[in-house]
């Protein structure tokens, strides 16, 4: 059966691609501290030897457009082009090829079906820098067969925060009950508060540090309880108008699973918006 | 009120590198181009099989010839798809975040709830 290597949580801040490669006059204060801790976090990743990665992001208006808009969706391809023309013209990102692996995809959306997610798929998709990003700051070699999972946090009517933190404790069981002898490591990235497009955007810290502590806390402890009880498709319009990307760290504590405290967790305040990091192993620490 | 087709305006531009420099040099004229011959085709069909019905409100072509972000803010055109077409356009004039700053500052009199954005 596969194992759950390492099941990790981020924000996937595509900025860092551009601050960790600038060099002189072009490299930002933040940048040594932002690498040093993005190498750690890395380390968490190395040490747990996956063979898979499966990764959950959410599109942003990239290929999944409101005239087709699936709520969940795996991609189920031999490979997956990745980042957009606005991506590379916006945030300095590479094009990137990744290979899938399709028998785990296979899988999780036949189990995925069957255990009450109508999970839509694509068997050509060209993903973005929701999963890039992790890529990148985490396995920059590229060199691991992926499953992607989207998830819409982007374009309302969403699902509630209830419906993420299932879906994370399915495709918990769904990797566990895969019948494969490989290590999978479970990575989502979303948001601490964030806002895009709106009067808070570009401050000096996140819109809303007080959110990012109670955010940080609930997602280290594992306080699945305590996050639930207050966050709610109206609550997240608060802390900034991009928060619902919040709900994709939800998602990672339902894989996490209640109550699972993290074992590497990290944060950094940036402006605009707070990066945290989060990894569990949830058998055993690796050596 | 048609948010779905102020953000296939916005969308649609914002992906194709050639419009987002002609929306920026000639603004009413993409406007105006974009609503008799793109609005209604479907992205995903062939060319041929087109929608009927969808047209531009005239505060929605306003916004849009105008480039004004904070009224398409108010019709609820989504955030996100106006900050990155209009950084797009509009932070090469600028000094390193000074657009993303300004753009920001401009919306300082809205308080929440923010317009809808549900489409």
């Amino acid at each position: 059966m596969a194992t759950v290597a390492a099941v990790i949580a981020s924000t996937h801040h595509p900025f860092y691609y551009r601050a960790s490669t600038a060099t002189g006059a072009d490299r930002p204060p933040f940048a040594d501290e932002w690498v040093a801790k993005i190498e750690a976090f890395r380390e968490t990743l190395t040490k747990a030897r996956p063979d898979i990665l499966v990764m959950v992001g959410s599109d942003h208006f990239h290929q999944l457009w409101l005239d087709n808009m699936p709520q969940f969706l795996v991609g189920k391809a031999p490979y997956f082009d990745a980042n957009w023309y606005n991506e590379e013209r916006e945030f300095g990102l590479p094009r990137m090829r990744l290979a899938g692996d399709e028998q785990l995809a296979a899988h999780i959306l036949r189990n995925g079906l069957d255990a009450g997610f109508d999970l839509a798929f694509s068997n050509e998709l060209r993903i973005d820098h929701s999963i890039t990003c992790p890529i990148i700051t985490l396995r920059p070699e590229a060199d691991l067969p992926i499953v992607p999972i989207y998830t819409n946090i982007f374009a309302p009517p969403l699902p509630r925060p209830g419906r993420f933190v299932e879906l994370g404790r399915t495709i918990r069981q769904l990797v566990e009950s895969w019948p494969i002898d490989k290590r999978v490591a479970i990575i989502g990235t979303g948001h601490l508060s964030l806002e895009l497009g709106g009067p808070r955007q570009f401050g000096a810290h996140g819109p809303d540090p007080e959110f990012d502590r109670k955010a940080v806390d609930w997602i280290a402890g594992g306080d699945l309880d305590g996050c639930l009880a207050e966050v709610t498709l109206d609550s997240l319009h608060q802390p900034g108008n991009a928060t619902h990307g919040f709900m994709d760290f939800m998602l990672m504590m339902g894989v996490a699973g209640a109550g699972a405290k993290a074992d590497h967790v990290d944060s950094l305040d940036l402006f605009h918006t707070m990066e945290a990091y989060f990894t569990w192993y949830p058998n055993g620490v690796p050596v | 009120m048609s948010r779905y087709l102020l953000n296939k305006f916005l969308y649609t531009i914002d992906r194709d590198p050639d419009l987002v420099e002609r929306y920026r040099a000639d603004p009413a004229g993409t406007v105006t181009w974009w609503e008799q011959e793109m609005a209604n085709q479907i992205l995903n069909c062939a060319v041929a099989e087109k929608s009927t019905w969808l047209e531009l409100t005239e505060d929605e072509r306003r916004a849009l010839r105008e480039h004004d972000h904070v009224a398409l803010f108010g019709l609820g055109a989504h955030p996100f798809l106006t900050l990155t077409l209009f950084i797009a356009m509009f932070e090469r004039d600028h000094g390193p975040l000074e657009y993303q700053k300004a753009y920001g500052r401009a919306l300082q009199h809205l308080s929440l709830p923010y317009p809808d954005i549900a489409t």
